[in-house]
């Protein structure tokens, strides 16, 4: 049994965390950074010890400093929750060392999840579609293997992740450079210089299923739709993924489920796969294509990659299966089975979630810190709202824009799609730029409101609603791999 | 002890069945604010109090140094200052351990980019948006900079580069 638990996290998550701690009767000590003492996770938690200045990497990314806030505390387990040390090696092995519980998968665990090749072989090894593609050790053999597995490309890094480090490549001479180029970023940014190339495939969907593992048995909690992202950062996601064929929602969640139990996964964890979308049609009517591309179409969905921890669209599993994840992940962590067989998971209804992020809408979602003058969210049946701000909070620029994140659970996703119209209509927040009148564009639009939509179709959205050119902006130019940027709580 | 999303479901259920549009709850702990906002949803407002005075910090917040000293400029021509677009990391060059943007003495025009300012983990590409020579660099590498401060000065006539 757990007694107290520091939580290395900030914002929404930490607040998250110490409420499942506190109805479990956990104690709860908070380490946050400089400005973070004063925030609404801190007044939650029932102490706060100081981790640290501001800059993450002396703080929320410092495996010392978190292990000895635990130790001076006194608690005897770190939840780490998203992003930041949540699926660093050295923290679970660091607590380990000091007599601490780590709540998350055993260190080998974060390493193979964390090293993106390995995790692929392991899913072939398991029987998972992969995307045609492999390591590539210089520019040449990248062009060689993509003028085999068919264009256009993505790079990537074996140590990134999460959108990080990722590049496409449409022809060998874009690729001849971006590959050196993203060698050199990912030496850098993630310190190993590996990188692979996979067949691009679009349009796609990005679905993930949620797993629980005790190093034994693995079950699945459905799946969750997660297509909703701009810069590979998710807005909004919902369970289960809309109008998913049933035969391959099954088969989704039994592969996901093989590559858990194939790892012998204990923790809370996501696999992330790529669904195609149309790829039946393409393999009909192509005639151009060359063989490539009819192998490559062969499977309806391919592998991603696996996230080992808890992830920022947890709840809109919570609010589907009744289940409080964050209390499964202390369970399995205090070394208990699993209380749960697969058919004790029962799903229902329709769960939608909105991040709430400070972006200014006018100005390309540009961040926009400051402070919260006044912040109202909505409260009512199948309504759940995770903030970690309030009135007079802080918004630091040294940390991610997330905010807040609105839950809306209907009995159907027509009936979710409506609460959340409603939930967010009563929304308000002052002091801070926010991308509320962007989701309130979204649920009203008809592509999002049939359901199903690609990971393409926010940014043309985006540029649709706002009357601008489709594309990214030039925000984040150049330094996409940088370690400095999206070390913080990304999540996903 | 704080308010749980249960708590407040409940207070609701309560409420629904009374004749009243707002509730405001107010404890040593926690002011709640509820209101009536029609279809079911009810907006709220929540204010939690500080339960203890927070441990001083150790380490003094960093200054922000919003205008610096003037710096000495090169005897050329009108001085233009380049800004902070927004708040946030002032970054001298495309990477770490990368050569920086640009140096004192450097010649920019308008769509130079001259720096980057890293806010909530967006990189944002400063432009020189002037030509000139860098006289002045404001600023050191990974220090913080405020909304508007001044990060160069740009000297020499206008389109010079």
């Amino acid at each position: 049994m757990l007694r107290r638990v520091l939580i290395a996290n900030r914002g929404e998550i930490a607040a998250r965390i110490a409420a499942t701690c506190q109805r479990l009767g956990i104690e709860t000590v908070l380490a946050a950074s400089d400005p973070d003492l004063d925030s609404l996770p801190a007044r939650l938690a029932g102490r706060t010890v100081r981790l640290g200045p501001a800059p993450p990497a002396a703080s929320y990314l410092d495996v010392d400093a978190v292990v000895a806030a635990a130790m001076a505390a006194g608690a005897d387990a770190v939840h780490p929750g998203y992003g930041f040390l949540a699926e660093n090696p050295r923290l679970a092995r660091a607590c380990e060392a000091a007599g601490l519980v780590f709540i998350g998968p055993p260190p080998a665990q974060l390493e193979l999840a964390g090293d993106k090749l390995a995790a692929r072989s392991l899913a072939a090894a398991a029987g998972l579609p992969v995307l045609p593609g492999g390591e590539v050790s210089d520019p040449g053999q990248a062009v060689a293997l993509a003028r085999r597995i068919g264009w256009p490309v993505l790079i990537k890094a074996a140590g990134g992740g999460g959108g990080r480090g990722m590049r496409p490549a449409h022809s060998p001479g874009e690729l001849a450079a971006a590959a050196a180029q993203a060698a050199a970023e990912a030496r850098a940014a993630f310190g190993d210089p590996r990188i692979y190339l996979e067949r691009f495939a679009s349009p796609a969907r990005h679905v993930e299923v949620q797993l629980l593992g005790d190093g034994k048995r693995v079950i699945h909690i459905g799946d969750r739709d997660c297509s909703l992202q701009r810069r590979y950062q998710k807005v909004a996601e919902e369970a289960p993924a809309p109008g998913l064929e049933p035969g391959l929602r099954a088969a989704l969640r039994e592969a996901a489920v093989s590559f858990g139990t194939r790892l012998g996964y204990r923790g809370l964890g996501t696999v992330e796969f790529l669904v195609l979308t149309g790829a039946r049609t393409s393999t009909s009517t192509s005639t151009s294509d060359s063989d490539s591309d009819s192998a490559f179409y062969n499977s309806a969905f391919y592998f991603l990659e696996m996230n080992a921890r808890i992830q920022v669209e947890h709840p809109v599993t919570e609010a589907v299966s009744g289940l409080d994840l964050v209390a499964e992940q202390i369970a399995v962590a205090e070394g208990r089975p699993l209380r749960l067989t697969q058919a004790d998971v029962v799903l229902t209804g329709h769960a939608i979630e909105c991040r709430i992020n400070a972006e200014d809408w006018q100005q390309d979602l540009r961040p926009s810190p400051g402070t919260i003058t006044r912040a109202v969210f909505p409260a009512g049946p199948g309504v759940r709202v995770d903030t970690g701000v309030q009135a007079g909070s802080a918004v630091p620029p040294s940390y991610d824009s997330l905010l807040a994140k609105l839950i809306v659970h209907g009995a159907d996703r027509a009936q979710a799609v409506s609460r959340l119209r409603h939930a967010l209509d009563s929304c308000e927040i002052t002091g801070v730029a926010t991308n509320l009148p962007m989701h309130a564009r979204l649920v009203r639009d008809p592509a999002f409101v049939s359901g199903g939509v690609a990971t393409g179709f926010l940014t043309r959205f985006l540029a649709t609603s706002r009357g601008d050119e489709p594309g990214d902006g030039r925000a984040g130019d150049g330094r996409a791999g940088d370690g400095r940027a999206g070390m913080a709580a990304a999540g996903g | 002890m704080t308010l749980s999303n249960e708590d407040v479901q409940d207070i609701l259920a309560l409420l629904d069945a009374l004749p009243f549009d707002e509730l405001t709850l107010e404890t040593s702990r926690f002011t709640l604010t509820l209101r009536r906002a029609g279809d079911g949803v009810w907006a709220q407002e929540t204010q939690v109090r500080a339960s203890s005075p927070v441990p001083a910090s150790p380490v003094p917040a960093s200054p922000v140094p919003a205008s610096p000293a003037p710096a000495s400029s090169l005897p050329a021509g009108p001085v233009r200052e380049v800004r902070a677009p927004l708040l946030g990391t002032f970054y001298r060059a495309p990477q770490p351990g990368a050569a920086p943007f640009v140096e004192v003495g450097s010649q920019v025009g308008p769509d130079t980019v001259v720096a980057i300012i890293e806010t909530m983990k967006l990189m944002n590409p400063v432009y020189a948006g002037t030509a000139g020579t860098v006289s002045d660099i404001c600023l050191d590498d990974g220090q913080f900079a405020a909304q508007d401060a001044v990060l160069m000065r740009v000297s020499g006539p206008a389109g010079s580069a």
